[in-house]
């Protein structure tokens, strides 16, 4: 069982320090000139996705079946508190039907829906998520042939999902919002107050965003809708991300944080649509 | 030749099952390092060229896939692999402690230095959460997953070694 040298080969210790060098090489190269890893990235969109487009469909129907499990032992509970929570929506219902200020939020809410279902859309399906347990990033089935461009924003339902990272011929990544490394620019819809969303490994298991940096003077309330603010630089204006929560005033006394709960269910996401417009961004000097 | 395609196609299925097969069978939100696992016994099992270049392979592979800057995870996991083929002359076919040990031992290593290059340095200081909550549980799955998959790589080893034998 002794381990035993190639003689002919190059030994391994040459071989390690001759490929870390090439490894460091294609670093240096990746960093400096980004589109150099475009070749790469056509070698496994011709390889690659399409496998992982069909185990998806498998992995789709697994899936299913283990959630079949889950959802029957959840289910009673579920039941159980739904119904707590019918009896206090109902109350709150009452009270909420004459705020006049709702009805003005939903009405500015709707200018805003009718502004970005007019945006040019491409649906696209999940086929694989992340590679690690570290990072909120997935694959789209969508690419460069059908459109897709880096930074084009991604959204499901009516909510803000992420934003296109990497093009491929026929496959996209995208860094959804919740993604640790993720900072929105974000404004409340009511208030017109801008804030910063931060992704956070720690709130992913709660399904929350961190919102930091309100005003310490803004006037928002739970409950409150948060789209994305037209200062950003790379998502287009009003889609709308999610509902805060938990608004307080920071212990420093100069500004307010709060958390946010996305419209979007991050956990079950399969199907998504990338808006194929770009926000312009003029040449600030 | 024959090893090459072996290797190229184990990887790539363990490849396709980690980013597909076991997102869908997530616990408690975490996936398995089946890669890592893959790696860390082909190091062992064939010693250290091969480690490193399975390693090479299965990291570029992440590269090019997801992440940005191409070669970083090249150069972990060939380091993973280059390493544990340090501890060929310990593999024995019927011990699976060791490998076990192993994979823990790395993927602890391996979780340690992302979260210090990639969330440390962003400030991110609240380790014992980081650890509670994404590397114990991966490297629990990641350990019952070996338990099934070693078997497997064991068994292609021992397969390649004959026809190795045969053939010489």
């Amino acid at each position: 069982m002794k381990y035993s040298p190639n003689n002919n080969r190059l030994s391994p210790k040459i071989l390690f320090i001759i490929l870390c060098v090439l490894c460091l090489g294609a670093v240096t190269a990746s960093a400096l000139f980004p589109n150099i890893t475009s070749p790469f990235q056509t070698i496994a969109g011709v390889t690659v996705v399409p496998m992982q487009k069909g185990i998806n469909r498998i992995g789709t129907e697994i899936g299913k079946f283990f959630d079949q499990f889950e959802s029957i032992q959840e289910l009673q509970a579920e039941n159980e508190e739904l119904q707590k929570r019918v009896d206090n929506l109902l109350l709150e219902n009452h009270a909420l039907s004459q705020d006049q200020n709702e009805l003005e939020r939903l009405r500015s809410l709707y200018q805003l829906d009718k502004k970005y279902s007019d945006y040019d859309k491409v649906a696209a399906s999940i086929i694989s998520s992340g590679s690690s347990n570290w990072f909120n990033t997935f694959i789209i089935d969508k690419g460069k042939k059908d459109g897709i461009k880096k930074n084009m924003n991604v959204i499901a339902g009516s909510g803000l999902v992420g934003i296109v990272t990497e093009v491929g011929p026929n496959h996209a990544q995208v860094r959804s919002i919740i993604d640790d490394s993720s900072n929105v620019a974000a404004m409340f819809s009511r208030t017109s107050d801008f804030c910063i969303l931060v992704g956070s490994q720690k709130q992913i298991e709660e399904g929350y965003i961190n919102v930091i940096n309100i005003n310490k003077d803004a006037k928002v309330k739970d409950g409150d809708e948060l789209v994305t603010s037209p200062t950003s630089s790379k998502f287009l204006p009003g889609i709308t991300i999610g509902y805060v929560k938990d608004v307080k005033v920071e212990s420093s006394n100069l500004e307010k944080s709060a958390k946010l709960e996305p419209v979007v269910d991050f956990k079950h996401l399969r199907e998504v649509f990338v808006i194929k417009e770009l926000k312009e961004q003029p040449k600030l000097n | 030749m024959k090893k090459v395609i072996t290797w190229i196609v184990t990887c790539l299925i363990c490849f396709l099952l980690q980013t597909t097969v076991f997102q869908w069978l997530k616990l408690a939100g975490i996936s398995p390092n089946i890669i890592l696992i893959v790696v860390v016994s082909v190091g062992l099992m064939r010693g250290r060229t091969e480690g490193m270049l399975v390693g090479l392979f299965c990291g570029l592979l992440l590269d090019i896939m997801y992440g940005n800057i191409l070669g970083i995870y090249g150069i972990i996991y060939m380091t993973i692999g280059y390493i544990n083929g340090f501890f060929n002359h310990m593999f024995y076919s019927d011990d699976i402690v060791f490998p076990m040990g192993l994979v823990i031992g790395n993927d602890l290593i391996l979780n340690l230095a992302i979260y210090i290059f990639y969330f440390l340095m962003r400030n991110r200081l609240d380790f014992l959460f980081y650890f509670r909550y994404t590397i114990l549980p991966e490297m629990i799955y990641t350990i019952v997953i070996t338990l099934v998959l070693y078997k497997i790589l064991l068994a292609i080893h021992l397969r390649l070694k004959s026809s190795e034998k045969r053939s010489t």
